[in-house]
């Protein structure tokens, strides 16, 4: 086997190793899609978190516009503090309602947020005011149960 | 009484030919570190050894991985399906394969192809004295036969896991796709939805980079290692596939816990 065949053997080998990379990940990874955008800071507290968990997506009319970063517990309000990376093109009203919901009725759980009108914008370090807690599959159950029993029996 | 004694003098000779052997791996590896830097210099060393480990193991790497990936999608979508969301058969196969198949497979083949040959080889070399005769000539051996192989496989070991991971992730299209018959939109858009770069596909590059270096530093040091009989050279052989598959699964486990642990 002389030298240059070997080098073009090596260099084929290398050259389908590294496109095999980019080929995982632009084709099958979202590369870019989100690491390297510059993003603000929101948080905003809940009551009740249900099932979310840090990186999943945050949603404005069903579009990914940021990424959950960081959940804690605050031991004043005894409420849970998510905080929300949000894209630093995207912007929303101060009184934006922001939702926890589920995609699908198994799906995973994410943040929706739904502007409001107010001309002020959030920015980095801001709270959301209005939230809505997750919806707890046991409790609604209990409700409608505590309904049903309530209601006088139809015949 | 006499044969406790016996047993335990046995046990506690073999622990501390384990540790022996181990200090002297822990040297081994510091010196072809520092003899890499003089290898590096002569690169055809490199070259050679890559093409040895790297370009010859390609069509095992290859076609096992597609062959993987067309189990993964068939089984992926019969399981699936059952929960009637059949199109997350494309997010199945594709994190599997970049988080654990991918590397952990790809490393197994690569002991079995690659770093049995380069034990027999260095064995071979040894008991043959050419080891010997290179240092006599002022030559070193680190430089000029250990370092190289080394290189040779850390280099390629990312690659072929890579390759492994692409050829699975469309031997599991051509299955759910193209034989079953699930929307090719879902199959991708799915699977891009729920691969994230810095999460899975670094953090499977980085799986095998570890692999790589792990199998081939043990590969080099069986063969170095080895006791110079043809004997000793198939042993060392042995040992080198056998260590490598538990240094794999036994350095996943600990890559798996500390990369994937409890997030998502």
């Amino acid at each position: 086997m002389s030298r240059t065949v070997l080098d073009l053997w090596v260099g084929f080998f290398v050259a389908i190793g590294i496109a095999a990379l980019f080929f995982l990940s632009l084709k099958v990874g979202s590369f870019g899609g989100f690491n390297n955008v510059p993003t603000y800071v929101i948080q905003a507290p809940f009551d009740n978190i249900g099932g979310l968990k840090v990186r999943a997506p945050v949603k404005s009319a069903g579009v990914v516009v940021g990424r959950v970063t960081d959940i804690r517990f605050d031991t004043e309000a005894y409420r849970a503090v998510v905080s929300l990376a949000v894209e630093s093109r995207y912007e929303f009203p101060r009184d934006t309602i922001a939702t926890i919901l589920t995609s699908g009725l198994l799906g995973e759980q994410y943040v929706g947020l739904e502007p409001g009108g107010d001309v002020d914008m959030l920015k980095d370090g801001d709270a959301v005011q209005i939230t809505q807690s997750a919806v707890v599959l046991e409790k609604l159950i209990g409700q409608f149960l505590f309904n049903r029993a309530a209601e006088p029996p139809a015949n | 009484m006499k044969r406790v004694a016996e047993l335990l003098r046995r046990i506690g000779a073999r622990v501390v030919d384990g540790v022996w052997r181990l200090g002297f791996a822990a040297r081994f590896f510091a010196l072809v570190l520092l003899y890499s830097g003089q290898s590096f210099r002569r690169l055809h060393l490199t070259l050679r050894e890559l093409w040895f480990s790297g370009v010859l193991s390609l069509l095992i790497i290859l076609v096992s991985g597609l062959f993987v990936g067309l189990v993964l999608g068939l089984q992926g979508y019969e399981i699936l399906q059952r929960f009637g969301s059949s199109e997350a058969t494309g997010t199945m196969v594709a994190l599997s394969l970049l988080r654990e198949l991918g590397p952990v497979l790809a490393g197994l083949l690569f002991a079995a192809r690659a770093g049995s040959a380069v034990t027999a080889e260095i064995g071979l070399m040894k008991t043959t004295e050419q080891l010997t005769a290179m240092d006599m000539m002022a030559v070193s051996p680190f430089a000029r036969v250990v370092a190289p192989r080394f290189w040779g496989g850390v280099i390629s070991m990312p690659l072929l896991a890579a390759l492994f991971s692409a050829m699975g992730i469309l031997g599991g299209w051509l299955i759910s796709v193209v034989f079953i018959g699930i929307d090719e939109g879902a199959y991708w858009s799915q699977m891009q939805a729920a691969v994230d770069f810095r999460y899975d596909v670094v953090n499977g590059v980085i799986k095998s980079f570890v692999f790589g270096v792990a199998v081939s530093l043990i590969a080099v040091f069986e063969g170095y290692d080895c006791a110079p009989t043809a004997e000793g050279v198939s042993r060392a052989i042995t040992r080198t596939v056998v260590s490598s598959a538990l240094t794999i699964l036994a350095l996943d486990f600990v890559l798996t816990s500390f990369m994937f642990r409890g997030q998502s």
